[in-house]
């Protein structure tokens, strides 16, 4: 089976909608298809890495932990818009603190976060071949 | 590699349509289908942005939509009006598509 760049662009908040939810378990079954997975976080989707995430209170469940699960998946590629972040008062200090062990380095423990500006982001798009919006 | 930008939505109403023209590439297409189609027209406080995307991209609209708004007349200069054959024909003629919803 061929190996694609699969792209997936978050840009919406969790619990308000379904989206959020569904794209990750879409992420979750690509791994397991054994592709190039990338997630972009933009706009209102930087909210769906945010640490402390309490949804008892709303009756839903919270999946934020299951962001922590990806690099055993393989999946270490998480773009976060800077521009988003300030845009809503938060900075890298407010996400989750997402990493994988690296089977390449001694599987040395490595942040999966990848802060990238407006013109990083988007030359990031360019060089992929599937991209599925969220 | 092109891609083909697909929006939807109301530039008035949602982010997604800035957020597009924010992480297009030089060289990229952007079809407004659906509501987006309202950022077609020219003189509104978005139109500057679209003309701006317009200096290094080509700009598409799907016909439909704009006349169904009543629209058609109405778009700015050089953005290029599409059916739903040319629609078909940009997300061949293109290596990927992204879809901002």
């Amino acid at each position: 089976m061929s190996t694609k760049n699969f792209l997936f662009v978050n840009r919406k908040a969790p619990y308000g909608t379904v989206y959020a939810l569904e794209s990750l378990e879409v992420v979750l079954i690509s791994a397991a298809f054994e592709q190039n997975v990338s997630l972009a976080f933009i706009d209102d989707g930087v909210y769906q890495i945010t640490k402390g995430q309490n949804s008892k209170g709303i009756g839903m469940k919270n999946f934020s932990p299951t962001f922590r699960a990806l690099g055993d998946y393989d999946i270490t590629k998480l773009y976060v818009s800077t521009e988003s972040l300030a845009e809503r008062g938060l900075t890298v200090d407010d996400l989750m603190e997402l990493t994988y062990e690296d089977a390449d380095d001694d599987y040395a423990e490595k942040p999966s976060i990848i802060l990238v500006n407006r013109e990083e982001m988007a030359a990031m798009m360019a060089e992929q071949e599937v991209i599925l919006s969220f | 590699m092109s891609m083909l930008h697909i929006v939807n939505k109301s530039p008035f109403e949602r982010v997604a349509f800035a957020s597009c023209l924010a992480h297009a590439n030089a060289g990229d297409s952007i079809l407004m289908i659906e509501d987006a189609v309202v950022g077609a027209v020219d003189g509104s406080s978005f139109s500057d942005k679209v003309k701006a995307a317009m200096s290094d991209k080509t700009v598409y609209v799907l016909g439909a939509d704009l006349a169904a708004r009543g629209l058609e007349g109405k778009a700015m200069e050089g953005i290029v009006s599409v059916d739903y054959a040319g629609f078909v024909d940009l997300t061949a003629n293109n290596d990927t598509t992204q879809s901002w919803l």
